[in-house]
């Protein structure tokens, strides 16, 4: 058979472009070694430092393991919908994938829903592990099915604003400072943003500010919710406003190049 | 089209035939660059107009997308991607992509399948890039110098391909600082310079065009120039542009050549080459611009 170099332009189906396009995104994230440092290796790590914790750092009243672990989901998700989606981000505009696959059939919209499929399927993996981690280190759980499905709107808020946030922060800088930005955020937040650390133990100036932070919200927030108690209207309030503010910023600033 | 104060690109106003291979040809900075990626829709002039296929790149891109194939001067692919999994990608994105073994095949990239984009040598991003521009079978493909960085075998290779596809009935627009590639491939060449269409025509328009033909010889330096004028015709013109390289511009003619070869045997000086020949295109490219190309 030889090669027929005849033109026969066509777009393949928008399903096919989007299903190929989030495959793509889920193998390069997954080659990725930082990635899973960064995804799964640095929150294990601090899941089973902190299920003994009473030495390390004073989490409050109540077991460490489950304080701990709902700071932890907060965690996983700020570096999957930040800190890689950020970086990755950049990289593709240094690179020019962006410009090249934005002169290909898939549409701009496309190459955003392979990004998030990409992003929530490794969500869902991490969550799901750390999870199990969690419970077998002696996690219990409060509040039931109610609790879950709160975890799960949380998460899906917390995703739109971390990722939303990352990609602001990669379609405006350069890829290095982009890099720089999104590691400093991620060690800065993971230390002393509220997403471990409950609020209630910061100083009062401190934690009126983190109640404001989407790294706070989160962290908070999942730890009311798996108290039994449920989010704060608050906590929710916050991650939608980051959400849809830095959802603005993108569709304003960000350059495709 | 301007950036801030800069202003790239200035009255450029050219066509493109279906079917033919054209090259837009100038120095680095000229603006062949701004003037394809003009035409890709990843800009918008701030004045005049652009159509491709008959429709607006910026505004029709979602349709013209699929019928259009580019590549990029540089880059295009995820650092991590392996060569082969990044061409079935683009493929992927195509109704009837190009067999794309068939096609790694043809340019010679079996041997660095499962490689990284990142470390891949310039000649082999060069070689993916070109097949990541034809693989969704286009209408009309848009190379941003696609020959930069390779060797000349794969030079070749890249012509007989972009001469085949014009065969199949693909019209090509390609960017070059390379004289040859825009005179063996292209049916028609527009020179472009600091932002402006300086020229435009087939190779042999543009090389004949106020053409002056010359007589080139070289011998022993230092010949008394005015005496040899003075022995030819009037609107004759001689020079020594380099130390025993000389050239008679005029009306070539067999009386002329035959003036000059009399004059050199009174002198008793036997020359060592001697050319007639008309005007090149990179004679006429220096006219033009007063800039060297490669």
């Amino acid at each position: 058979m030889s090669l027929d170099l005849s033109p026969r332009p066509g777009a393949a189906p928008i399903g096919s472009m989007l299903r190929h396009q989030a495959q793509m995104e889920l193998r390069l994230l997954s080659r990725n070694g930082e990635q899973m440092l960064l995804t799964l290796i640095i929150p294990l790590v601090l899941i089973v430092l902190g299920a003994r914790s009473d030495q390390i750092v004073d989490l409050g009243p109540g077991r460490p393991i489950d304080i701990i672990t709902p700071g932890i989901l907060a965690l996983a998700v700020l570096s999957t919908s930040f800190t890689s989606l950020a970086i990755a981000t950049g990289f593709e505009r240094r690179y020019g994938v962006i410009k090249r696959l934005g002169a290909s059939p898939l549409p701009r919209w496309g190459l955003m829903v392979g990004k998030v499929t990409a992003i929530v399927i490794v969500e869902i993996i991490q969550l799901s592990i750390l999870v199990t981690v969690g419970l077998l280190l002696g996690w219990e759980p409060a509040g039931g099915v109610t609790a879950w499905l709160q975890m799960l709107c949380l998460i899906v808020l917390g995703t739109a604003a971390f990722g939303a946030l990352g990609l602001l922060i990669a379609g405006t800088l350069r890829a290095e400072a982009t890099l720089a930005v999104a590691n400093l955020v991620y060690v800065l937040l993971l230390v002393g943003g509220g997403l471990i650390v409950p609020l209630d133990r910061y100083p009062d100036q401190a934690r009126h500010l983190l109640e404001l932070l989407p790294s706070g919200a989160l962290g908070q927030g999942l730890r009311d919710t798996f108290a039994g108690a449920g989010p704060e209207p608050f906590s929710v309030v916050v991650l939608i406003i980051w959400a849809v503010c830095c959802g603005l910023g993108v569709s304003r600033l960000f350059k495709w190049e | 089209m301007r950036y801030g104060t800069t202003t790239a690109v200035d009255g450029l106003s050219l066509e493109v035939q279906p079917g033919t291979v054209t090259a837009i040809l100038g120095p680095n900075g000229a603006g062949k660059t701004t003037t394809i990626e003009t035409c890709e829709g990843f800009r918008t002039p701030q004045s005049g107009s652009v159509r491709v296929l008959g429709l607006d790149p910026v505004l029709d891109a979602k349709k013209l997308r699929p019928r259009v194939g580019v590549m990029l001067q540089s880059g295009g692919a995820w650092s991590g991607s392996r060569a082969h999994e990044m061409l079935r990608h683009m493929a992927s994105l195509h109704a009837h992509p190009l067999d794309v073994d068939l096609l790694i095949e043809r340019l010679g990239m079996q041997s660095y399948g499962r490689t990284p984009y990142r470390r891949l040598s310039g000649g082999q991003q060069q070689r993916l890039n070109l097949a990541m521009a034809i693989v969704g079978r286009p209408d009309l493909l848009f190379l941003d110098e696609p020959t930069a960085g390779l060797d000349p075998q794969a030079r070749r290779a890249t012509w007989e391909l972009i001469d085949e596809l014009r065969g199949h009935g693909v019209t090509t627009v390609l960017t070059t600082h390379f004289m040859d590639e825009a005179e063996t491939l292209s049916d028609h060449v527009h020179i472009v310079d600091a932002g402006r269409l300086i020229a435009s025509g087939t190779v042999a328009e543009l090389a004949i065009a106020g053409a002056e033909e010359t007589i080139r010889f070289t011998t022993r330096a230092g010949l008394d120039l005015h005496a040899l004028m003075s022995a030819l015709p009037h609107d004759t013109k001689v020079a020594e542009p380099a130390a025993g390289h000389y050239v008679v511009t005029g009306a070539v003619d067999p009386a002329l050549v035959s003036a000059v070869t009399r004059w050199l045997a009174d002198q008793d000086v036997l020359t060592e080459t001697m050319h007639v020949q008309r005007q090149t295109l990179e004679d006429r490219f220096l006219d033009l611009t007063g800039h060297t190309l490669r």
